[in-house]
């Protein structure tokens, strides 16, 4: 074929420019961070989502300050994809903040830096935080995280339902299975077909970890190494937790009843009596403080079959990604978030907040021990409301006592291997000890492949 | 019988239609040439911006991903060549059956389905007369709801405790499962739901009933034949070119699904602790492997058996379809 007219050639090399300069010019959508310039600062995984989340970052923003750096945060839950797209592109954040369980895992694949010089440097000394909850972000004895959040579990009940059923708090126990099978059988409440009211909601899969411990079992070796999910403890533990939602109609009609709970609302399960009783995060009693102060709540520890109060306990870290472009600030950044002065300040902040809406403020726990000890004695004052005030004490208790899975590189798909077993005995697909079986063939395989190259 | 009627189009139509572009000023066989060339450039800056787009966006992560398929590229870390392990991998995964016959079970469910209640919806449009503008714009809306919405409804509407559904379902005495609870019942309530977005192909199923010629109705009507008659012999050969066409971009669509079930099941930390395999679908799966476990150069291999299995199943279908589709100045 002859070549075309110069005048022609030039039009379509013009057009031909145009139509593929256009996805460059037009950008692919998503989050970048690389529109920030050398002096923006950016985060991911923050939500300022009250005062002791937006204090804290105005005192990191002062701090970076005199560096010339403004922060940008990245509002919204951490979203793996959207960190590994970001590392990847080498467009990461300067400081992320996610489910501690995720580090190890991300940090095995070199997506995190150590925070070895980072401690060294800014001299922080990890003594100053809840053992459990360094661990989390550690992975092999090098910690990548410091902690954001320290959450634990405990019991929360609806008195006016046990005293209607002609119980009492006193009685009510986690540490007594056979007690609590036929606790669960009285509390719970059927209307034709339908479950209206959950007597002991177990809160499994995700409390699983919780139930395997009350019963003596880990789910994983202390190295990080060995999964343990077979271990006979916990398919023991698996086998009692499904007989509790067994006895109440099943999976799906305990399911269905839970997901139409107004969790965050003034008639949430325990102001329309649809739940005896379960255990629950601690945050949820700051929610329930908001929405319902009035409400006959009788909070307890959770207790092992041995009688000893128990808590799992979780929460999230901040972590400084592989390729950021301000390492030395992300470590001042996460030295000023999760220092004593900060969180004392932003906890008086909170609490001023919350006493001026007219709730009252039940406290936070951080994971930093001394913030921790100043919150619980110096901000915090017991409000008069019993019930919120015990739970309140109950909480701080119980953050010197957690337990946590320990860390482990294969991450989420350790945390994914468990949870699907579950899930696969709730829905009647297997028997625990099949799903347990399986779960632990799929965990030891991702832990063997993660460990690669490791050793 | 009509293909025979049709009269081909002349041989020469098309120098015909260049001769007329080119109008009386170029009619030499030099300018004609000319002429040419300059259309044929024209064409291509026309399609250029979807030829970019499919060298950038499609053809090129294709490559991509093949090239991935056989290493343990993490995104991250380096990437070493592991050969066919990935592929040897699928076979010894119990996750991509489970996740495969899922995926088959949910377009099996949902094309059939689909497409006779499109068509159903299609031939109600027909007899309403002046208003089907105005019922076509309502059944076309709801294909404008994000998907991610779609998957939240589900949530909503089939509660098994205090969903719509159930509630209608209880006006006539009965008893609704937990549809997104019970894991035999969560691909049936999510064919369901994925019925809210059935309007693209009603609109396309309309335009096809529109077109079939009326006088073949009155033939079949003075032949006798009865509105069933009628529908069987008239209307489904006549569309069944259409409904071919929507036969395949169905299955591949239901092969493919994945927002409102990762909604519903997967999108969250909280939903994703809930989650069942009985709503793990091949795409989700894909997904899970390659952006929460780093397992890229897996998720591809992933990827390509998806496509081999959607080449397969279509290529069966087109094989399967010469016995059925229609087409006019089809010479069978």
């Amino acid at each position: 074929m002859a070549a075309p007219p110069q005048r022609i050639r030039r039009k379509a090399a013009g057009l031909v420019a145009a139509f593929a300069l256009l996805p460059a010019l037009s950008g692919c959508g998503g989050v970048s961070m690389a529109d920030s310039g050398n002096s923006t600062f950016t985060t991911m995984g923050f939500m300022q989502s009250d005062a002791l989340a937006s204090d804290r970052m105005d005192a990191a923003r002062k701090a970076l300050a005199p560096d010339g750096l403004r922060i940008q945060v990245n509002e919204g839950a951490f979203d793996s994809q959207q960190f590994l797209s970001a590392v990847a592109a080498g467009d990461a954040p300067d400081a992320v903040v996610m489910d501690r369980t995720l580090v190890g895992g991300y940090a095995a694949r070199g997506a995190l830096m150590p925070l070895t010089d980072c401690l060294k440097r800014e001299r922080i000394d990890t003594g100053g935080y809840v053992r459990t909850a360094i661990d989390e972000g550690s992975l092999d004895g090098t910690v990548y995280a410091l902690p954001d959040s320290y959450d634990s579990r405990l019991l929360l009940t609806n008195d006016k339902v046990l005293k209607d059923n002609g119980t009492s708090a006193a009685e009510f126990t986690t540490g007594n299975w056979k007690k609590l099978e036929a606790a669960t059988r009285t509390l719970q409440k059927r209307s034709g077909g339908k479950l209206t009211r959950i007597g002991f909601d177990p809160k499994i899969p995700e409390f699983f970890p919780m139930w395997a411990k009350a019963n003596g079992a880990d789910l994983i070796s202390a190295d990080g190494r060995t999964a343990e999910l077979n271990d006979p403890k916990a398919v023991q533990a698996l086998t009692y937790a499904v007989k509790l939602v067994d006895a109440q109609g099943g999976w799906g009609k305990l399911k269905a009843l839970r997901d139409s709970f107004d969790m965050f609302g003034a008639k949430n399960e325990f102001v329309r009596e649809q739940l005896g009783s379960f255990p629950m995060e601690d945050w949820y009693v700051n929610v329930l403080a908001g929405a319902s102060p009035k409400i006959d709540l009788a909070p307890d520890v959770f207790r092992g079959r041995d009688g000893k109060p128990l808590n799992w306990s979780s929460g999230l870290g901040w972590a400084i990604p592989k390729n950021a472009k301000h390492p030395e600030a992300a470590c001042e950044f996460i030295k000023t978030m999760t220092s004593t002065k900060t969180w004392v300040h932003a906890a008086r902040a909170k609490a001023k907040e919350t006493r001026a809406s007219g709730s009252p403020y039940t406290g936070d726990v951080t994971g930093n021990l001394a913030a921790d000890r100043i919150i619980e004695h110096e901000v915090w004052k017991p409000t008069g409301n019993k019930a919120f005030d015990k739970a309140t004490r109950i909480v701080f208790d119980l953050s010197r006592k957690g337990f946590a899975v320990p860390s482990n590189p294969a991450g989420s798909e350790f945390k994914e291997a468990w949870q699907s077993a579950v899930n696969r005995v709730l829905s009647g697909e297997q028997t625990p000890q099949q799903a347990l079986d399986q779960a632990q063939r799929k965990a030891q395989s991702a832990l063997d492949l993660a460990n690669e190259g490791r050793e | 019988m009509q293909s025979v009627l049709t009269p081909k189009p002349p041989r020469s139509s098309k120098s015909g239609r260049t001769a007329r572009a080119q109008g009386p000023a170029t009619g030499t066989p030099k300018a004609a040439g000319s002429a040419r060339r300059r259309e044929i450039w024209a064409a291509y800056g026309f399609i250029s911006p979807w030829i970019v787009g499919f060298v950038v966006f499609t053809a090129g992560p294709m490559l991509a991903s093949l090239v991935l398929s056989f290493t343990d590229y993490d995104a991250i870390g380096s990437t070493h060549n592991v050969g066919f392990a990935n592929y040897q991998q699928l076979f010894e995964d119990p996750q991509v059956a489970k996740s495969l016959m899922n995926t088959l079970i949910f377009a099996v469910l949902r094309v059939p389905l689909a497409m006779a209640f499109a068509l159903v919806l299609a031939m109600l449009l027909l007899k309403v007369g002046r208003t089907a503008g105005l019922f076509r714009t309502v059944f076309y809306l709801p294909v404008m709801t994000p998907p991610v919405a779609v998957g939240i409804l589900f949530l909503l509407l089939f509660n098994g405790n205090v969903g719509l559904i159930n509630h209608v379902l209880g006006f006539f005495g009965i008893e609704g499962p937990s549809w997104t609870t019970d894991s035999f019942w969560v691909k049936p309530g999510l064919v369901l739901t994925s019925l809210w977005s059935v309007g693209s192909t009603v609109v396309i199923y309309f335009a096809a009933l529109r077109s079939v010629p009326k006088d073949l109705y009155e033939a079949a009507e003075l032949d006798g034949a009865g509105r069933w008659t009628s529908f069987r012999h008239v209307t489904l050969p006549q569309i069944s070119g259409t409904l071919f066409f929507t036969l395949i971009v169905n299955t591949i669509a239901s092969l493919q699904t994945f927002t409102e079930a990762y909604t519903a099941f997967f999108g969250t930390a909280t939903t994703q602790s809930y989650s069942s395999d009985a709503a793990l679908f091949y795409v989700v799966y894909l997904f899970q492997q390659a952006f929460q476990y780093m397992h890229m150069g897996y998720a591809s291999a992933l990827a390509w058996l998806l496509f081999l299995v959607i080449l397969v199943i279509t290529i069966i279908q087109a094989k399967v379809s010469k016995r059925f589709v229609y087409y006019e100045g089809d010479q069978r």
